[in-house]
């Protein structure tokens, strides 16, 4: 909330600046105390409070989904392994359904970037001043919860699974085929100066969209609800009609981030089974 | 919105989570539901087979009827035969054995007739012979006359 001693665009600024520790421009290592101070460490930081919900989410559906896995049984299953099921089917129908090569890694690593995705992007229905104002309170200036909305994260993730993309095509391929085929198509061997840039653009801009659309719609969803909450301090009418606006923007953003971490989850699987198709197809 | 070191760790983290899910999340959780999927289908399996192999029985249960039945009727016809076979045969056999108490009743009283034929024929001889003898005031020598009264009997 926007304090007496602070106006609204500080607030916003202090809602968008990460938690960085890093080396300041002197030389001495540290937590910035600014977002200009951040910004002068370079690339000679890291995002703590990033990285510290990326890792306390994914703990969470580790242990979630690894609780219901150590008591897996074929018999009748009860309510945790009921809903993992139900997730896991569903991940698995997507993935059979797009991936008909022999890799057993896809479908776990889609369930992974669903649910873990989703997670963090849950971080965003959280109001967004409570876990600020309870790091506030001990002493963390900066805290921003929701780690999808640091394009650090999503194209870490993005770029992670263009390596997966480029290993794969290598791997089934070969180099000369991986090449070739962005050598000779989709003009045929006469047309390669065409072919490159094209398919070379087009494959830089799987990771690219992948990573932007993620980092831009929950960018979006997570300053709105900071500007709904700068309606809280503007007096009891607009607090009110902040509140409901939240509550009105939280149910369809509820919908957004599954969509995008579904999405996120069902291209990666694409972009693999593009990797892995190996015969003319076009 | 500074690109920094971030970016590693959380593709570090990427990998470590998937490496988790990979190894020791989907495997035992979609086995478990294979299994299960398998049990079921089993047993629908089974029950379907069960089902069949009633229609089966309930068929196999129907011709030995249909069989038993059709064996009844062809003894009740074979009865029934042989009964009508002995019904004639006791009616011809009785009209046969009337037939002949009919004709040996006849022969009797054939027989008796001749029987009585021959003794009225003695008779009349003898009394014939009286007669003459009376007429002739004399005994007729049966043996000298014989040939007149055997002729005589003849006639009558």
């Amino acid at each position: 909330m926007a304090s007496e001693t602070q106006t609204s665009a500080e607030y916003i600024q202090h809602h968008l600046t990460n938690l960085t520790f890093g080396q300041h421009p002197d030389g001495s290592w540290g937590l910035a105390h600014t977002a200009e101070e951040a910004a002068a460490m370079g690339f000679n930081a890291i995002h703590v409070d990033s990285m510290f919900w990326s890792i306390v989410t994914g703990i969470i559906f580790s242990a979630f989904f690894y609780a219901a896995a150590r008591k897996a049984t074929s018999g009748v299953p009860g309510g945790l392994q009921n809903f993992v099921e139900m997730v896991i089917d569903f991940i698995d129908d997507i993935t059979r359904s797009i991936f008909s090569y022999n890799n057993t890694l896809i479908a776990p690593m889609a369930l992974t970037i669903f649910v873990w995705v989703w997670l963090m992007n849950f971080m965003d229905l959280i109001p967004v001043d409570w876990i600020p104002g309870v790091a506030g309170l001990l002493g963390v200036h900066y805290m921003k919860v929701v780690p999808t909305t640091d394009p650090n994260i999503t194209m870490s993730m993005a770029l992670s699974v263009f390596g997966l993309i480029l290993y794969y095509s290598i791997k089934c391929k070969g180099i000369g085929g991986f090449l070739g085929e962005l050598a000779f198509h989709p003009f045929g061997k006469w047309g390669i100066l065409a072919n490159l840039p094209l398919e070379v653009v087009s494959l830089i801009a799987k990771p690219l969209s992948l990573g932007l659309r993620l980092f831009g719609n929950m960018y979006a969803g997570e300053m709105i609800f900071v500007l709904l909450a700068l309606m809280f301090a503007a007096g009891p009418t607009f607090g009110l009609l902040g509140g409901v606006l939240q509550w009105g923007w939280t149910m369809f953003h509820l919908i957004i981030i599954t969509l995008q971490a579904f999405i996120f989850a069902v291209l990666t699987v694409v972009y693999l089974a593009q990797a892995h198709e190996t015969e003319e197809a076009h | 919105m500074n690109i920094n070191w971030t970016l590693f760790g959380q593709s570090f983290t990427f990998f470590v989570f998937i490496w988790f899910c990979w190894k020791f999340i989907w495997p035992p959780l979609l086995d478990a539901m294979h299994e299960r999927q398998k049990t079921i289908a089993d047993g629908l399996a089974a029950a379907e087979q069960a089902e069949k192999d009633l229609e089966l029985a309930q068929e196999r249960a129907d011709a030995q009827l249909k069989e038993a039945k059709q064996e009844a009727q062809a003894i009740i016809d074979a009865t029934r035969s042989r009964a009508n076979q002995m019904i004639e045969e006791a009616k011809s056999d009785a009209r046969a054995e009337g037939e002949r108490l009919k004709e040996a009743s006849l022969a009797e009283i054939d027989q008796e007739i001749n029987r009585a034929k021959e003794a009225l024929r003695a008779q009349v001889a003898a009394l014939a012979l009286i007669g003459a003898e009376k007429v002739l005031g004399a005994t007729i020598d049966a043996e000298k006359h014989s040939e007149i009264l055997n002729q005589l009997a003849a006639e009558l």
